[in-house]
């Protein structure tokens, strides 16, 4: 059975860092694992190891336009005959799934954690309604489309660039429906990806705007920052770093909420994560509920202090 | 100009929600709320509809009997008339056949005279896909900008701002185009007593899968590409701790981390 994985990619044509971990995942659902590069970014030097092929799609349209990933992606399913298609849980892929599912029938998980192949069938494993529930969803159409969260495998170790297969996607109507009139593609924050991190600290209102103790903290854990809608809202950091429903989705091995309280909200966006740590001075505050540890403290005594003596175990 | 808002039925996530034996959600808690990223979307479309004058907006609902509550409130907010799909066939449809619905049913109402945008929430509370709206512009064959943090629409053109994972953009697209609609486009107006009173008059239009030329057999669960093999609550967490800082909470808090490997 022939798998697809897209591998997404900035402009300058660096990886992003859930690429190798799709390729890792789709080597244990089967074989060949091909690669499919849409546009003209330039392939790196190394790909994640497990590619049998990569395919290199051409596109007439701007190739950061769902429908014109879509169309991509589905001109080489056409070519291989493949049965499933990787993709990382994005919004912007969400489009490129949901697209294929309407026009190219396939059957769509979202926000997978787990993938395996059973009886000949395509077999996801997912969390849903804010964490407390896990389900196995069977796709039961020929061609399945998983979308697949951060973290869900060990990533592939990086290898040369296997065989090229060029590709080109003819003009399309639906393609050209849409104009980007502009684009700019952020650079990074010098930490982990919020989305892919192992360890995410967030901040929420009772930082009142101060994450300096949250960034000490984040130094000493190699640890993503994240926030609350409060935190964004009140513009003390980017809106991209804002966890929960409508906003980033995080699974990590650690989460620390630091003057958190917990809304529905930013839970639905947090609670599949592994262990739950939440400081905040209100003993009320719902986040408690769901912690695995809870200091019910000043954030702005406790964090430094956390930072500290975790420098201090380590010598 | 016309304006199809989509608007989903959902249980309040501040209420216990759980999943039934067949995987399905449990839709008859009687707690259900107009999905809240849809009140952002029904009022991405009232301003839309005011800025134009002469404009129709249209809420567009599927769903069981309840789901009616959720096209009744776009009423409530101002959109003219709505739309509510009911038929049992459509139950245990997935984001596709969804989607397949309401573009039927879209199409129904340009019977009538063109849509020229239609405006949906960028995901729903309960299953949390965002695939429909992409998967709806898929079927009409329209344009798709998603994730709307502003929009505006001017000389039969929508231009929308978004702000993605490593990008912000900004789309454009003739009309007609469908857009999906992020909650921090704007503040969803809160309906006052005219209109709560007015939109107990407004119509609404009840059609079967029938009316709208879908076959049965191609939605709902028969027509699922999914299927839920198992699905159960995740466990309670366990040795859950609880201190009050005196002094050495943060000490404890590094004990703790490190002993568990977190750190």
């Amino acid at each position: 059975m022939t798998v697809l994985v897209l591998l997404d990619h900035a402009d300058t044509g660096e990886l992003r860092a859930t690429a190798p971990e799709l390729v890792a995942l789709a080597r244990t659902l089967g074989d060949p694992v091909e690669g499919v590069w849409v546009g003209a970014a330039p392939l790196p030097a190394q790909l994640p190891s497990g590619l049998s092929r990569v395919h290199r799609v051409a596109v007439a349209h701007d190739e950061h336009l769902a429908a014109v990933v879509s169309e991509a992606v589905a001109a080489v399913v056409d070519a291989t005959a493949a049965s499933a298609v990787l993709l990382a849980a994005t919004f912007e892929n969400k489009d490129v799934a949901a697209r294929l599912g309407a026009l190219h029938g396939a059957g769509v998980v979202t926000d997978a954690d787990a993938v395996s192949l059973e009886l000949g069938h395509v077999v996801a494993g997912k969390t849903v309604l804010a964490g407390t529930w896990t389900t196995r969803v069977e796709v039961v159409a020929p061609l399945a489309a998983v979308l697949v969260k951060a973290g869900a495998a060990e990533a592939a170790a990086p290898d040369g660039v296997p065989t090229v297969v060029e590709h080109t996607v003819a003009p399309s109507y639906v393609g050209g429906l849409v104009e980007v009139v502009e684009r700019t593609e952020r650079a990074g924050t010098g930490r982990p990806d919020l989305a892919s991190a192992q360890t995410v600290i967030v901040g929420g209102r009772g930082t009142q705007g101060d994450f300096g103790p949250l960034e000490e903290l984040a130094d000493v854990l190699g640890a993503a920052i994240g926030a609350t809608r409060v935190a964004t809202d009140e513009g003390w950091i980017a809106r991209e770093a804002q966890v929960g429903q409508t906003g980033v989705t995080v699974s990590p091995r650690l989460y620390i909420g630091a003057g958190v309280s917990g809304a529905v909200h930013h839970r639905g966006g947090m609670q599949a994560a592994g262990t739950i740590v939440a400081v905040n001075d209100d003993p009320d505050a719902p986040i408690f509920e769901i912690a695995d540890y809870g200091v019910v403290g000043d954030l702005f005594t406790v964090l430094p202090q956390v930072t500290a003596e975790l420098r201090r175990l380590r010598g | 100009m016309r304006i199809v808002v989509a608007v989903k039925h959902v249980p309040d996530i501040q209420a216990e929600r759980g999943l039934g034996p067949d995987g399905r959600m449990v839709r008859d808690g009687g707690d259900g709320t107009l999905n809240e990223v849809d009140e952002n979307a029904v009022e991405a479309a009232l301003v839309v509809a005011e800025a134009a004058g002469d404009a129709e907006v249209i809420a567009l609902t599927m769903g069981p009997d309840d789901a009616v509550d959720a096209a009744r409130r776009a009423l409530q907010m101002g959109a003219h008339r709505a739309v509510h799909v009911l038929d049992e066939a459509a139950a245990g449809s997935d984001a596709l056949g969804t989607a397949h619905v309401l573009a039927a049913a879209v199409q129904r109402i340009a019977q009538d005279g063109p849509v020229d945008l239609v405006v949906t929430g960028m995901a729903a509370t309960d299953g949390l896909t965002s695939l429909v709206p992409a998967a709806l512009a898929a079927e009409l064959g329209m344009a798709s900008l998603t994730l709307a943090v502003d929009i505006t629409v001017a000389g039969g053109r929508v231009t929308v701002r978004r702000e993605l994972d490593h990008a912000d953009e900004t789309l454009r697209a003739a009309l007609p185009a469908l857009v999906s609609v992020s909650d921090r486009a704007n503040e969803a107006r809160y309906p006052n007593f005219a209109g709560i009173m007015a939109a107990r008059t407004k119509p609404v239009t009840v059609w079967s899968l029938a009316d709208l030329g879908v076959d049965p057999g191609s939605v709902g669960s028969a027509g699922a590409r999914t299927r839920i093999l198992s699905a159960a609550p995740r466990p309670a967490r366990e040795d859950r701790v609880l201190v009050t800082d005196t002094g050495d909470a943060g000490v404890k808090l590094a004990a703790y981390l490190v002993e568990h490997k977190l750190a």
